[in-house]
Order: structure tokens, then C-alpha cells, then sequence
């Protein structure tokens, strides 16, 4: 894959539980700088228990070890991983009435920069990342996640994205939900993240959105492991014959 | 918010910004307890007419009569020490018209809270009590002209008694209640404001209560008239220093709207966590009029209050708007009342409450639609929100409807401030302090964005205090 130097994330040997369960089971990964990571597999296996507990869901207990950028983040707060470069995009955004995406948006801003961002600043630049991601600019003074449809959390979670620029994206089933319009939209702020060098974990179920987003990785997730990786034609087979051949091969790979 | 400018100097805490206290060197004090001979005393040192007076004894005649309520807090309004309460200090021997009329430690305790920098910047009068009486009083030159009477109680009776009998306990009568009989027998301070048909008094009217004397009882009445088409904001604020021992607040307020008239009365209440704080509130709405009750809960031991709105006159629209903050140890009993007299009235009710650590919000709640009040509307809405395991909320909302032409709208929402809502907001790099100001903030935003903007910046500000330390 990438030389050593060239990782941004990586994740050895995971194993997360939630309560006395074990749902991931042994799992390593390496992401280099604007490289696009496919987890497919079915659902029940575990991939957003992976994505949660990754970043530091408090239902999770995790087990292995989280690098990025060379630091161990493994004990970290959610807040602090936030603040190291981590980022996730979640399946299901909750609501927080009586909080406006702008306030929020430049709250989070302030807090991944660590410095107060100007006003004039903020706005220039959301209103930017919101036309690309052609959103109505009323948007904005909409409260957080409140009353919004499917499309509309996911074009929320990619326009979080694009204005934070993590180190590393993890998208949790980030496709689920969208009409095709919306999917191209997002697929295309999904490609400008890469582009930004911006490393992406994409966690998904199907094969759709991996036609307007090309990964460098694809990695078949069954049961807690990763039981197969290879490159793009990996998923175009999974597509056509479905992840029940996989299954007997349920092992470390 | 961190990013609010206002709010940059947040880590003082109540005991440092409104629990200090002066010495009490005062210029006449009752001596303390409850009797004929103090009510005689209030009313001969004020100079009251005869009809004052006997109207004095006769409540405290019915307050004597009068048992505890037998709901809200029982227990902990047993334990109100009814003689060991002073209920008469008279800080001053006169009142101020400028600051510089204020003696010094007294002005010195109202600059700290602000309140001569609020005058200046944005409000029409200004009224502040100091125990018993008001010292300090101003009022625009140009409401004035207009007609416009803002004066402290004791004034208004002197000055306008004609008025002032007119109107006196006639929206809320001494038998009413027992802490309404209470206030009735000794009322000392609070505002009387008459507006005349037609004036708007366009930026808001203020009046500020201080006890800073222990085992004090405070019983400002006030007592509001805003004529045919007349408009008026009236904001009051409250605190006091931080004792061990209880001290007492029972107000009355009345309103009286006129036929199309307007009044908005707006209550941030921050009291020292020491004070039993049991008021009665209500308004009478006439034709076409509209009363707006914003009340916001955040200080006290025991609050027990439900601003009530009588919708006497046809159209008539009421509203209460409240929030109820019941930090540890705090009850807050708080709710509204809304009594449909009139055909198509309407009434909004919206109670938001925020309990943390031990803290017990309770919602408590009328609506009446009595025979005639035909094709009358009203929404109720009450949401809680939680923030710890020990945290308690209840919900007790009655409603007698005695017209089948109405519409009728009840929610109730109890929710948590959850894990959910915190991991989202931090894994965007917000710590986990700040994301649940967030939220809480997010929570009371519909009663904040009805707050005058230094009002709004000063709850967020009160609230970041109250959320200190909550985690963990």
C-alpha cells in the first residue's frame, strides 16, 4: 500500500464492545493522506459499532491501538480527537433544537482551529461550501438537525466535512437515504475532501455510491473482521455475488 | 457561548456577583414577627389613608385564618418561620430622584449589579427597591408629558389614591390566597404604573428588587393599568445575598389591560438560593387586549408561582412564557393559569424547565374555557429536560372546558440530555462543558429570543453559571 511515512491514520488490532459483547473483533486498518477506504459488508457486522467507537462514543469499549499523525489518540476524548484531526459522519445526525447550523458550525470551527474565527471569515467560507454543495442559504438559520429530512442531514454532515478538514473522515453509511440527485452531491463533496487530502474511511452497505466515488481500498467486513481487502473490483464482485461467499471464510486475513 | 463577547468573563459565581451583602445599618426597622401592631405601624410611617389601613388588618386577619397550602412543596413551606421574619425595613430616609441622592453603600450595591448602566443605555424608568422601599427612581421627562405614571407603590397611593382604589386588589383579592393575604397586610414597595388610552411606551420600564438584610420578607405589590390602546414593557430583576437562614419574597402583581391595550411583563428572578419566593400574579385582559407573562425561574429555594390571565373581553389573547432553571436543591413550582371568560380568546402557554443534580422542576398548570367563551382557542406546551440521574420533573396540567366550539392543543415532552447529543457535538470538537450549554441554551431559545438583547445576554449568562461544574 503506502510507505509508512505516508499513513495518517491507522488502527491496529480493534476490538470494541458494547456492554459484554464483543462486536469487533480484531480489526487493522492504515489510511494514507486523500486515500479512500470502502468498509462494505452486511448490516449487523459491526462496521458502525467500528466507525462509533472509533471515535470515542462512550457505549463503546475499545481495545487496540488509534494512531494519527504519528500520535497515539487511542485514549483520547471525542472532543479531543475532534481537535487532533478526526472527524465522523454520522448515519442517523440527532437533533439539537435551539441550536443554529451557523452557531454550531462556527463553534466547531473555533474548536478544531483553536483559534476564534472572524465572522466575516466564517461566513464568506460557509456560504461557499454550502453553494457547492447546492444548498439553500436559509440553511444556516435552521436549527441543528431539527425537522430535516434524510438528504438534508447528510448534505449537513458533508458540509461539516468540508468547513472542519480533518485528517481523517470516517462515513458512517453517509449514502443511506439519498435520492440520486442528492447522492451525486454528496459523492461530489465526499471527492473534494480526498482531493483536500483529507484520508476517508467510507462505511457503506451498498455498491451506489462507490460509482461516483472511486476507492483506493476496499475492505469486505463480516461479523466483526475484516475478512477480505483488495482494490475497486472488490466491490463491483461483492455486487454481483453478494457477501454469502465471504462467509465461510470468516477469519483474520 | 464561548464566542459571545458578552459572556467572556464567565467564573464569577452568585456569592462574589449577587451574594455579597452590606452591613445593615438601617434607618428603621420592625421589630420581627407578625402582628396587629406591626401592620399598624407600616401604615402610620407611610401616612396611609384610613381605608389603606383597614384593609391592611382585615388581611392579615384573613391570613392568620388562613392554613398552608396543602400542595406544592409542603414540606418545605413548613418550615417558614412565620415570627422569626422581619417584615419592615426602611433603609433610607428618603428617596433618591438621581443616583447621587442614593447613599453610598446602597448605590454602591446597584452599581455593582448594573443597574445605573442599564438606565443609561436602554430604559424608559427605573425603579429600585433596597428591603422594603424603593430608593432610587427615575422616569423619562418625555413619559412624563405623555401621562404616563411610573412611581413605587407607596407613591401611587399618595399621589393618585383615586386611582390606586380603583383598581387596588381587584384583580387579585386578599382572599385569594394566603400569601396574597400576607402581602396585602404588609406591601411595602413595587411600582404602580398607569399608562393612558393611546401611549405606547415604546422601550421598557424596569424595576430592581434587593433584600440584603437577613430573615427579611420582602412584599412589594405592584400594581399596573394600561388604558384603552395603550402598550407598555415592564422588565423586573431580582437577587439578594447568600445567608444560611431563609428569608421571604411574596409579591403581588395585578395587570389590567384595557380594551386593546398591551402589556408585556417580563421577570428574570435570580434569588440567593435561600429564598422562599411564593407570588401570586395575575391579569385581567380585556376586549381585544393582550397580556404577555415572560417569566424566567432561576434562582430561590422554593419558587411557588403561576401567572394567571383573566380573558374578560371578547379577542382577548393571553400568554405565558416561562423557563424554570432548579438547580441543587432547588424546587421549582412554577406554571401558568388561563381562565377563558370571553368569546374567541385565546391562549399560548409555553413552560420550559431545566432540572440538574437534585434539583425539582414541577409544571402546574389551568385552563378554564367557561360557558359563553365560545370558539376560544388555546395551546398549552410544557417540555422538561433532565441533566443527571437524581434529576426530577412532574407535570400537572388541568383543564376544565365548558364550550365544545373550542380548540384545544396540550403537549408534554420530558427528555434528557443525552449522550447522543453530547457525543455528536464533541466529536466536532466541542468539549463536553460547552456542548451541554449548547444544548441547554438550545433548550430555553424560544424564551431568550423574547428577552430585550441585554436581558438574552444576561440569562445565557446566568445559565453558564447555574451549568458549572455540572459534569461529572
Amino acid at each position: 500500500m503506502k510507505e509508512q511515512q505516508a499513513v495518517v491514520f491507522s488502527c491496529q488490532d480493534v476490538h470494541v464492545w458494547v456492554a459484554d459483547r464483543e462486536v469487533v473483533k480484531g480489526v487493522s486498518l492504515a489510511v494514507a493522506p486523500g486515500e479512500v477506504h470502502a468498509i462494505m459488508g452486511p448490516n449487523g457486522s459491526g462496521k458502525s459499532s467500528l466507525a462509533n467507537a472509533l471515535m470515542g462514543h462512550p457505549a463503546y469499549t475499545l481495545e487496540g491501538r488509534i494512531e494519527l499523525a504519528g500520535q497515539d489518540v487511542t485514549a483520547l476524548s471525542p472532543d479531543q480527537k475532534a481537535r487532533a484531526g478526526m472527524f465522523l459522519a454520522f448515519q442517523y445526525p440527532v437533533a439539537i433544537p435551539g441550536v443554529s447550523v451557523a452557531s454550531f458550525l462556527r463553534a466547531a470551527l473555533t474548536a478544531v482551529r483553536g483559534r476564534e474565527v472572524p465572522v466575516r471569515e466564517f461566513r464568506r467560507e460557509l456560504a461557499a461550501r454550502m453553494d457547492e454543495l447546492e444548498m439553500d442559504p436559509a440553511f444556516a438559520g435552521r436549527y441543528l438537525n431539527d425537522g430535516f429530512s434524510g438528504g438534508e442531514k447528510k448534505r449537513l454532515e458533508i458540509l461539516q466535512l468540508l468547513m472542519l478538514r480533518p485528517r481523517l473522515a470516517l462515513l458512517d453509511e453517509t449514502d443511506s437515504g439519498l435520492d440520486i440527485d442528492a447522492l451525486k452531491v454528496v459523492a461530489a463533496g465526499i471527492n473534494a475532501a480526498a482531493r483536500e487530502e483529507v484520508g476517508m474511511v467510507l462505511i457503506t452497505h451498498y455498491q451506489r455510491l462507490l460509482d461516483h466515488v472511486q476507492p483506493h481500498v476496499v475492505h469486505v467486513f463480516v461479523n466483526g473482521r475484516i475478512v477480505r481487502s483488495g482494490g475497486p473490483e472488490l466491490a463491483l464482485e461483492l455486487e454481483s455475488r453478494g457477501y454469502d461467499w465471504l462467509a465461510p471464510q470468516d477469519g483474520r486475513v | 457561548m464561548a464566542s459571545h463577547p458578552q459572556l467572556a468573563d464567565i467564573g464569577s459565581d452568585y456569592a462574589q456577583r449577587y451574594g455579597f451583602r452590606d452591613p445593615e445599618q438601617y434607618f428603621l426597622k420592625a421589630p420581627k414577627g407578625l402582628s396587629h401592631e406591626v401592620v399598624e405601624m407600616i401604615s402610620r410611617l407611610k401616612g396611609e389613608p384610613e381605608w389603606m389601613r383597614t384593609f391592611r388588618h382585615r388581611a392579615l386577619d384573613t391570613f392568620l385564618a388562613r392554613p398552608l397550602p396543602s400542595w406544592g412543596n409542603t414540606e418545605l413551606l413548613s418550615q417558614i418561620d412565620f415570627d422569626q421574619i422581619t417584615y419592615f425595613v426602611r433603609a433610607t430616609e428618603r428617596q433618591g430622584e438621581s443616583w447621587d441622592d442614593v447613599p453610598a453603600d446602597i448605590k454602591r450595591t446597584f452599581d455593582r449589579l448594573g443597574i445605573p448602566e442599564a438606565e443609561r443605555k436602554f430604559l424608559a424608568g427605573v425603579s429600585a427597591q433596597y428591603e422594603s422601599e424603593v430608593v432610587y427612581h427615575s422616569v423619562k421627562e418625555e413619559l412624563t408629558r405623555q401621562g404616563v405614571i411610573f412611581l413605587d407603590m407607596d407613591s401611587g397611593l399618595r399621589e393618585h389614591e383615586a386611582l390606586v382604589r380603583q383598581y387596588f386588589a381587584t384583580v387579585i383579592p386578599a382572599e385569594d390566597n394566603k400569601f396574597a393575604a400576607l402581602n396585602t397586610a404588609v406591601w411595602s414597595g413595587g411600582s404602580f404604573v398607569y399608562v393612558p388610552p393611546g401611549v405606547e411606551v415604546a422601550i421598557p420600564l424596569q424595576a430592581y428588587f434587593r433584600i440584603n438584610a437577613e430573615r427579611m420578607g420582602q412584599f412589594e405589590r405592584t400594581l399596573i393599568v394600561a388604558d384603552e390602546g395603550a402598550k407598555v414593557h415592564y422588565i423586573e430583576g431580582c437577587t439578594a445575598p447568600v445567608y444560611s437562614t431563609h428569608s421571604l419574597h411574596s409579591a403581588v402583581v395585578e395587570l389590567i389591560a384595557r380594551r386593546g391595550a398591551r402589556i408585556r411583563y417580563t421577570t428574570i428572578q435570580n434569588w440567593a438560593t435561600n429564598i422562599y419566593n411564593l407570588v401570586t400574579k395575575r391579569a385581567v385582559a380585556y376586549e381585544d387586549a393582550v397580556v404577555e407573562w415572560v417569566d424566567g425561574n432561576i434562582g430561590s429555594r422554593l419558587t411557588m408561582k403561576y401567572p394567571s390571565i383573566l380573558l374578560k373581553g371578547e379577542r382577548a389573547h393571553g400568554e405565558v412564557l416561562s423557563i424554570a432553571f432548579a438547580g441543587p436543591g432547588q424546587h421549582q413550582d412554577a406554571g401558568a393559569k388561563a381562565i377563558h371568560l370571553a368569546p374567541n380568546t385565546s391562549s399560548k402557554i409555553t413552560s420550559k424547565s431545566i432540572s440538574r443534580d437534585t434539583g425539582r422542576a414541577t409544571y402546574r398548570g389551568m385552563v378554564k374555557v367557561r360557558h359563553g367563551a365560545h370558539g376560544s382557542r388555546t395551546a398549552v406546551q410544557c417540555d422538561a429536560l433532565l441533566i443527571g440521574e437524581k434529576a426530577r420533573t412532574d407535570t400537572y396540567p388541568t383543564m376544565e372546558i365548558a364550550e365544545d366550539d373550542v380548540r384545544i392543543e396540550h403537549e408534554a415532552r420530558v427528555s434528557r440530555l443525552g449522550d447522543e447529543q453530547l457525543f455528536y457535538l464533541r466529536s466536532r470538537g466541542i468539549s463536553e462543558d460547552q456542548a451541554r450549554l449548547m444544548i441547554v441554551n438550545g433548550f430555553i431559545e424560544p424564551f431568550v429570543k423574547e428577552l430585550p438583547m441585554e436581558y438574552a445576554v444576561e440569562l445565557n449568562r446566568l445559565i453558564a453559571l447555574e451549568m458549572e461544574g455540572s459534569v461529572g
